[in-house]
């Protein structure tokens, strides 16, 4: 019998997925291959238009890949989102004005028929998650950029999912506020034990976060580094200046290069 | 009282421009008489005798208030020289159309919103209904209702009103329907929510603050509609009717009453939705 932190949650084998656009196809991803075991914290970075996105969204079956095959916990990604399989963070925190915080983490347990007691309890344990006890009743507006991404987080969390995917969720918010957050979902992953799949720009964030940083180029959208961390699971702010970082760093930015070499 | 500053400034260069009106074109009558009568009048003699006529072809500011609050306070409410009473008329056509129109219009929205066949035929009809002059449709929709055996004129006046409200209701709430974005639609699939999840949960609040801003258009075109129904021959109840007995039997004050008492009608209808909407916003957590 396995260790269950080493079982593969989600598998891609010789997956291509085409758009079809107005200009003709674009190829978003072509043959990619990876496998994200449970526990994993993975980053995928990359420029823009490398398919680190669209990967993201063919996983949580918001996309669908044209070829190859995609499973997350063993079973397609429809099904898997069928049985709650992950919690989805956007860029945007995009929470419902008209709802409190309160309101909005309670959303997904709404359309997934938790019982009211339920909703209370477990809007209330997320809320603590991600340390915004007492903010249940603020409206969206009543809160910093930061906080309204920690709101949005608690949501993804809300309903248990094994799978926490996030498509550059802190894009958008200055670099103080980021380190915070970083810390913050550390700690998070250190708690829960989720399967973390993280969308980033930045090369220190992937690193720093990571267990397994997937290095992406783009035209078309492929995986061209996958590096595992050497990193220990504590990992204080300052670990960015400690050697190790930085190879691996370097190790980031020279997969990045080369992708971009091809063109 | 900043806020009341313009208003008022507005409100007394009306007042202003009225009376000059009203001299002006009452003074042809008296120059008539007098002429008539072999006398010669001046200026000063013409002015005061142009501010209170019986019949002014301009009825000044205080006369038209006068008739107004006889209409309004000196008669009992059921009598038929009772503002209040033939208010009441127009009132109740006015909300019977405004709700079918709100009802017409959400419903219509929400299948253009889902079926793009609805879109492609519907919505073009929407469009083209609402060039088509009401002054001309509504004499036909009156003989129609009467055909079909529909006695007294509550109903066409409601179809007539609804037919002038519906379109904004329903232009404002295909925008507001549609206004959510794909990453708020994108969220909800993760969380595997079908469409009446997506329709009640999202799309629906979404579109409140569209829905709130087209009902103050709405309700004010449903008392046009209303006033529009009553005016065909044969009405002679409700605002409408007021203003076309008042122009035919030669009783401009009569039709100046019943032309400020929709319009305090109106900014009353206006007050109560704005009122409303605040409440809404209040709820939905909209800063103050």
């Amino acid at each position: 019998m396995k260790d269950k932190a080493s079982q593969p949650v989600i598998e891609a084998r010789g997956l291509n997925l085409v758009f079809q656009t107005a200009d003709g196809p674009v190829q978003a991803l072509k043959d990619v291959n990876l496998t994200i075991n449970q526990g994993d914290f993975v980053s995928f970075i990359g420029p823009s238009g490398c398919g680190k996105t669209t990967f993201l969204r063919a996983i949580a079956a918001l996309e669908h890949p044209t070829s190859g095959t995609l499973t997350v916990n063993g079973m397609p990604p429809d099904e898997a989102r069928r049985r709650r399989a992950y919690g989805y963070v956007f860029q945007a925190a995009g929470l419902y004005p008209w709802r409190t915080i309160a309101g909005n983490i309670r959303l997904p347990l709404e359309i997934m028929g938790f019982s009211r007691a339920e909703q209370d309890e477990r809007t209330a344990r997320v809320l603590d998650l991600v340390e915004l006890t007492g903010f249940g009743k603020k409206f969206p507006w009543q809160l910093s950029g930061g906080m309204q991404q920690r709101a949005s987080i608690a949501r993804a969390l809300a309903f248990d999912a094994d799978i926490l995917l996030m498509d550059e969720p802190f894009g958008a918010l200055d670099e103080i506020v980021r380190d915070r957050l970083n810390e913050e979902v550390l700690k998070l992953w250190a708690r829960t034990g989720k399967t973390i799949g993280f969308v980033t720009h930045s090369i220190p964030e992937a690193v720093y976060l990571s267990t397994k940083i997937v290095v992406m180029s783009p035209r078309p959208g492929r995986i061209t580094d996958v590096i595992d961390s050497p990193l220990p699971k504590e990992r204080p702010l300052d670990i960015r200046d400690s050697r190790e970082f930085i190879e691996i760093a370097h190790r980031v930015r020279e997969g990045l290069r080369a992708g971009h070499h091809d063109d | 009282m900043n806020r009341a500053l313009p208003v008022l400034t507005v409100l007394t260069g009306i007042v202003v421009i009225w009376y000059a009106a009203a001299v002006w074109m009452n003074a042809a009558w008296v120059f008539d008489q007098a002429q008539r009568a072999g006398q010669e009048v001046t200026w000063a003699e013409v002015i005061p005798q142009t501010m209170d006529q019986p019949r002014p072809l301009l009825p000044p500011p205080h006369q038209v208030g006068a008739e107004l609050w006889k209409g309004l306070f000196d008669q009992a409410v059921t009598s038929k020289r009772s503002l209040v009473y033939h208010g009441i008329v127009t009132l109740k056509g006015t909300m019977m159309g405004f709700g079918l129109g709100i009802v017409v219009g959400v419903l219509l929205a929400m299948a253009i919103v889902r079926f793009r066949v609805m879109d492609l035929s519907v919505m073009p009809w929407a469009i083209i209904s609402q060039t088509v002059p009401i002054v001309a449709l509504a004499p036909m929709i009156i003989t129609v209702s009467s055909q079909l055996g529909l006695s007294g004129r509550d109903v066409p006046k409601a179809v007539i009103a609804a037919y002038l409200s519906f379109f904004p209701v329903l232009v404002s709430m295909v925008k507001g329907l549609r206004s959510p974005d794909q990453m708020q639609l994108d969220l909800l699939k993760t969380y595997g929510a079908g469409e009446a999840a997506t329709f009640l949960k999202l799309r629906l609040p979404a579109s409140m603050p569209y829905f709130f801003a087209s009902l103050k258009v709405a309700v004010a075109a449903s008392l046009v509609g209303t006033i529009v129904g009553e005016l065909p021959t044969g009405a002679i109840e409700g605002l409408g009717a007021r203003m076309l007995i008042g122009s035919q039997f030669g009783e401009p004050l009569i039709m100046w009453a019943a032309l400020f008492a929709a319009a305090i009608l109106a900014g009353l209808l206006i007050l109560v939705v704005g009122m409303v909407e605040r409440l809404a916003r209040r709820r939905m957590g909209v800063p103050a």
